[in-house]
């Protein structure tokens, strides 16, 4: 009770104090899983709405292989990451490995099925009366998939956020692939579990403070956009 | 309607600007890279050094790395794994150094030329550490009558289990003992690095095989713990530095992994090891040879 009591001490004065490292660390950490979970919503969501809504042999396989994907462990999806990028695997010539990117490439390959999935599960529900009654208003096809995109809204949000929880809750691809590299590759995640390896348990309890509150707000805004009244209603 | 257009572009652009703004670094990455063997050139290149949790979890790479790399155009990676994955980095050449401690397993790469440039740094020692209680009665004794002591005890012993130069040791340890670990039921393997396996034997109140600058730096969190084995000359644990051999693959950093094995045994970086841990712990850490 007493460490916890000190973490959240520990945490307090490290955000006050703007200890640089911290600072850094932070926002590596928002920046990685930004980037990866904006990547994943521009290909998930436009895949997952094909899938959801265009018929086609293959389509339910496709969907197998997409859900299997949601349950991909990051650790497996990191050692096969690094196995490529390795200087002797197949994309050896672009010296990624240990990088911001590869932890990007990881933690998108973890979460763009899960935004894939949950979009093309959004999409399947939808009214095939209502599409038809869209086209008979006569839309055309941009504006058909903006009114299903509005329809499905809370859908759409909620495997966005649900991709997010994955990105930024990862640490066995981004230790593998980032290496943990001080000032270089070292996230919150891969920071507390450095920390705890160190007997520091105090620190690795503020890391997890810092990295709790930085999925709040962001899971919070989310969900506000998510929840928000549309205005024309 | 218009606002969610406005914010929907608002989040391309952001993706765009940050997607853009990677493939950047990248690629001004890549020509530094390629002009690696060029010597004269003062342009930072990559360095990845390999070495054991034990060097960068007692604090000493923080301090040594950066005096490195203000004297030499090198951004160093320090990748700190097992030894057992470090040689491993070595052996593929996906490292370019390596800072490790099982000079047994060092011999095979020398041997086999996978490493260059071998070079002894530093030793301290391994230590047998356990609760004060000391059930199997080990304290004092030789490490030999110790580890047989907490064999026929059937003592709970924590072993890392994971390759890594201590795990190496310990297992030598047993062998000279002529006995087989495993025998004992109580025989734990973590699978984990150092300063964990030390949470877990204290949690299970075990023995543990530990380097002394681990145990050292996590005196505190490990309750009614003491040294109860310590001096033996087969607890001796030498760090070597090397270079991975450059015909490995064309990438490996062959002019900085040379120029961090000479950093390595100079004046200067002897001197700051030797020093390491006075402030901290009254003690050094680490030791430098006669």
């Amino acid at each position: 009770m007493d460490l916890l009591l000190e973490g959240l001490k520990k945490a307090i004065e490290m955000v006050l104090a703007a200890d640089p490292i911290i600072v850094e660390i932070t926002l590596r950490t928002l920046k990685v899983s930004m980037t990866a979970i904006l990547i994943s919503t521009l290909i998930g969501i436009p895949l997952g709405m094909f899938l959801g809504l265009v018929k086609f042999p293959g389509r339910k396989l496709i969907l197998v292989i997409i859900n299997i994907g949601m349950g991909l462990p990051p650790v497996v999806a990191g050692l096969w990451i690094t196995l490529l990028l390795w200087r002797s695997g197949p994309l050896g010539d672009y010296s990624l490995l240990y990088t911001e990117t590869a932890i990007i490439i990881a933690q998108t390959l973890v979460s763009l099925p899960i935004v894939t999935a949950l979009t093309a599960t959004a999409f399947q529900q939808i009214n095939e009366k209502m599409i038809l009654q869209v086209k008979a208003f006569g839309a055309t096809r941009l504006q058909l998939v903006w009114i299903l995109m509005k329809e499905s809204k809370l859908a759409l949000l909620a495997a966005i956020i649900a991709g997010f929880g994955r990105v930024i809750a990862e640490v066995g691809a981004a230790m593998m692939v980032g290496g943990n590299i001080s000032g270089d590759t070292r996230i919150l995640t891969t920071s507390i579990v450095m920390e705890v390896s160190k007997g520091n348990f105090d620190v690795a309890l503020a890391l997890s403070f810092i990295l709790m509150t930085l999925a709040f707000l962001i899971t919070f805004l989310l969900t506000f956009l998510q929840q928000r009244k549309r205005s024309h209603e | 309607m218009k606002n969610k257009l406005l914010s929907l572009t608002f989040v391309i652009f952001l993706a765009i600007m940050t997607a853009c703004s990677n493939s950047d670094t990248n690629t001004a990455a890549e020509p530094e890279t390629t002009n690696e063997p060029e010597t004269t050139e003062v342009e930072t290149t990559d360095l990845i050094l390999a070495t054991t949790t034990s060097t960068q979890d007692s604090g000493l790479l923080d301090v040594l790395i950066p005096m490195f790399e203000e004297e030499n155009p090198y951004n160093v990676k320090t990748i700190a794994v097992g030894t057992g994955q470090a040689l491993e980095m070595g052996v593929n050449g996906e490292a370019d150094a390596l800072l490790t401690h099982a000079p047994a397993a060092e011999k095979e790469l020398v041997d086999n030329g996978d490493v260059l440039n071998y070079q002894q740094v530093m030793y301290n020692d391994f230590v047998v550490v356990g609760p004060s209680a000391d059930p199997a009665g080990i304290k004092g004794l030789s490490i030999n009558e110790a580890f047989t002591k907490i064999f026929e005890a059937e003592s709970v012993f924590v072993s890392r289990g994971d390759d890594s130069g201590t795990n190496k040791k310990e297992l030598s340890l047993w062998a000279a003992a002529n006995l087989d670990p495993a025998g004992n039921s109580a025989y734990l393997e973590t699978g984990q690095g150092m300063g964990n396996s030390l949470q877990v034997a204290a949690e299970k109140q075990g023995y543990i095989l530990t380097d002394r600058a681990t145990y050292l730096a996590q005196k505190d969190t490990l309750g009614d713990f003491e040294v109860l084995v310590e001096g033996d000359e087969n607890l001796l644990n030498i760090y070597h530095v090397m270079e991975v051999n450059p015909d490995k693959n064309d990438k490996i950093n062959a002019e900085g992994a040379k120029a961090f094995v000479e950093f390595m045994v100079s004046e200067e970086a002897f001197n700051t090891i030797a020093e390491f841990g006075m402030e901290d712990y009254g003690q050094p850490l680490f030791f430098l040879f006669e």
